[in-house]
């Protein structure tokens, strides 16, 4: 009885724990939503914390109406399907040969590709190599440098390699060539591999920043967390002079302004999560076996 | 069987590899071909072949830089703390989810959780800098609301790196629970009803089996990072850091970026990131050596 009684007083405990934990966790986005929905007086007065004062949508109103913002946006989400599907061409048509045992040369071109798992140029040197092949400022500098993951490789040539080796040489038998044994067997088979390892191409991409801030200057190619960047980066300046003359600053719209691009900015992302989350975390299981 | 025969059979494969292979030559290789700058006074106009030799001139240099030690501390400082600080959170949390048997809160708060490994760290910037401002921040209005006076989280080095530390455990926190989740499954469940047979109430179970469980798991991952200590996001530290913490928010990937792209000493920035890639090296193998001496003895 007493075991009992003790078991449920750790139930209860960890439901509690847990749920403090996830409110907690939720907290800052709940927060950025209260700001971004709430009059410059209250904002600034430190009256908003979890829920809107002085309820408006004017902040909205001048990011949906910001022509640049919406022009990112669709850029970012162009940009995100070209990198995926040229990645996922180029780690098939990789990874589907490295899978086949008998390929002469295998181990060579495996091992060019793990090499740059361990080493690679720096950022400086590929910094150059961009500029000097005249892709600066074009959408192919935030392409082409990370078109093969080689982990993601792995990934792709071990699950390949899984599947039965029967099947491949039953495919032979009946004439089929290499090509029509990936598209007709191969990659329907793969379809959870393939998912995922999109998803990981399509999210990394989605949220790149560096790169972006490297190589783009021109602002009608700023992806989504650049053009953000540009954004929030002001608030940063604003808030130091604050704290340092405790001086009140007129422009007290920016926070919410800044508050509304966030959320504009997280939205897509949170969208399709619940999606992607399966993906993600039978993804990170695949990752974490192979590494 | 002939060179004709199996060309014959495997052309096919061959034309699938060249465009991939072209781009890790162009891509990967090409820019180690850059590496020289690291020993050359390069200059944009002479390029690569035509800026003069100075052979390790400028490493001397970036080793008598205190900005280079000082990015470097910071580097190896907030890895470090970041360990520390964000190990025991996903654990104690994976242990509690673990032991959850209401299977739709147990999903909800692994959804909830994990949310903040998805989003960009500009976005997480830009959440950082509302929740933890000084004026309108969600955190000080509550701390003047009951009379203290506002903490400045982010313009005060110590503050600063207090809250870096915490939003890396907020953002990652949730992505090493499921990982150590993943690890909990694997426990044989024979364990755990022969233990409460036995006698051995909630706790007891945890501490003698479902952290021994999870050691090995524990001893991998503390390795993959420990391998990992020179090596450090861009991302993260740019857009959290700001000028007014610089002392402690300045970090390789940082100074690297600062000095070379933003003031154009390519050499110098070269030299540095040369510097990571070999110590970064050394220890990721050395992680590795570590790991297959451990693994020999404690798991499998």
């Amino acid at each position: 009885m007493k075991e009992q009684n003790a078991s449920r007083w750790f139930d209860r405990m960890t439901v509690i724990i847990l749920t403090i934990t996830t409110l907690l966790c939720l907290a800052p986005f709940v927060h950025l939503v209260a700001i971004s929905l709430s009059s410059a007086g209250p904002i600034t007065s430190g009256k908003v914390s979890l829920i809107p004062v002085d309820f408006t949508l004017e902040a909205y109103a001048k990011v949906f109406s910001d022509a640049s913002m919406i022009r990112s946006m669709f850029f970012t989400i162009g940009l995100t399907l070209l990198f995926t599907a040229s990645c996922m061409l180029m780690t098939i048509a990789l990874g589907y040969p490295l899978s086949r045992k008998k390929l002469k040369g295998r181990k060579m071109m495996m091992l060019v590709v793990v090499i740059t798992m361990f080493f690679s140029g720096g950022i400086i040197p590929e910094y150059i190599l961009v500029r000097n092949l005249n892709l600066l400022d074009t959408v192919w500098a935030i392409v082409l440098p990370g078109l093969i993951n080689p982990f993601y490789l792995i990934i792709m040539v071990s699950f390949l390699n899984n599947i039965p080796e029967s099947l491949e040489e039953s495919a032979e038998i009946d004439g089929s060539s290499h090509f029509r044994t990936l598209l007709s067997i191969m990659l329907p088979l793969s379809l959870p591999v393939l998912a995922t390892l999109s998803l990981f191409y399509a999210v990394g991409r989605w949220n790149g920043f560096q790169d972006t801030l490297m190589y783009i200057n021109s602002p009608e190619l700023y992806p989504l967390q650049l053009k953000l960047y540009q954004m929030v980066q002001n608030s940063m300046i604003t808030d130091l002079l604050k704290s340092e003359g405790g001086q009140r600053n007129m422009l007290l719209v920016p926070e919410s302004l800044k508050a509304a691009s966030v959320i504009f900015a997280t939205v897509p992302i949170l969208l399709v999560y619940p999606w992607l989350q399966r993906f993600f975390v039978n993804g990170v299981m695949l990752g974490a076996v192979k590494g | 069987m002939s060179f004709k025969n199996y060309m014959t059979r495997y052309w096919q494969l061959y034309a699938l590899v060249v465009l991939p292979l072209a781009y890790f030559l162009i891509f990967r290789y090409g820019p180690m071909y850059g590496i020289q700058i690291a020993f050359k006074d390069f200059n944009f106009f002479q390029g690569i072949l035509g800026s003069k030799w100075i052979g390790f001139e400028a490493f001397r240099e970036v080793f008598g830089m205190r900005d280079f030690y000082l990015a470097l501390r910071n580097t190896l400082m907030l890895n470090f703390l970041d360990l520390i600080v964000s190990f025991p959170a996903p654990l104690f949390l994976a242990i509690l989810l673990y032991e959850l048997k209401v299977v739709w809160f147990k999903r909800l708060s692994q959804t909830v959780l994990y949310i903040p490994h998805f989003i960009s760290w500009v976005i997480i910037g830009g959440i950082v800098y509302q929740v933890f401002g000084t004026q309108s921040g969600m955190i000080n209005n509550l701390i003047t609301s009951i009379g203290f006076e506002a903490i400045p989280f982010l313009t005060s080095k110590h503050e600063w790196l207090a809250t870096y530390l915490m939003v890396g455990v907020w953002q990652s926190a949730g992505w090493g629970t499921i990982i150590y989740l993943a690890a909990l499954t694997g426990i044989n469940k024979e364990l755990f009803e022969a233990a409460s047979i036995d006698g051995a109430g909630r706790l007891k179970r945890i501490w003698h089996i479902t952290l021994p469980g999870l050691k090995s798991t524990i001893v991998v991952l503390l390795i993959i990072n420990l391998g990992n200590m020179i090596t450090i996001g861009f991302d993260r530290p740019y857009v959290i850091g700001n000028l007014a913490v610089r002392e402690y928010s300045d970090v390789l990937s940082t100074f690297v970026y600062r000095v070379g792209l933003q003031s154009g000493q390519y050499t110098m920035a070269t030299v540095v990131g040369l510097f990571q890639a070999v110590v970064g090296l050394i220890f990721v193998l050395g992680a590795n050596y570590t790991s297959k001496k451990l693994t020999d003895e404690s798991i499998l």
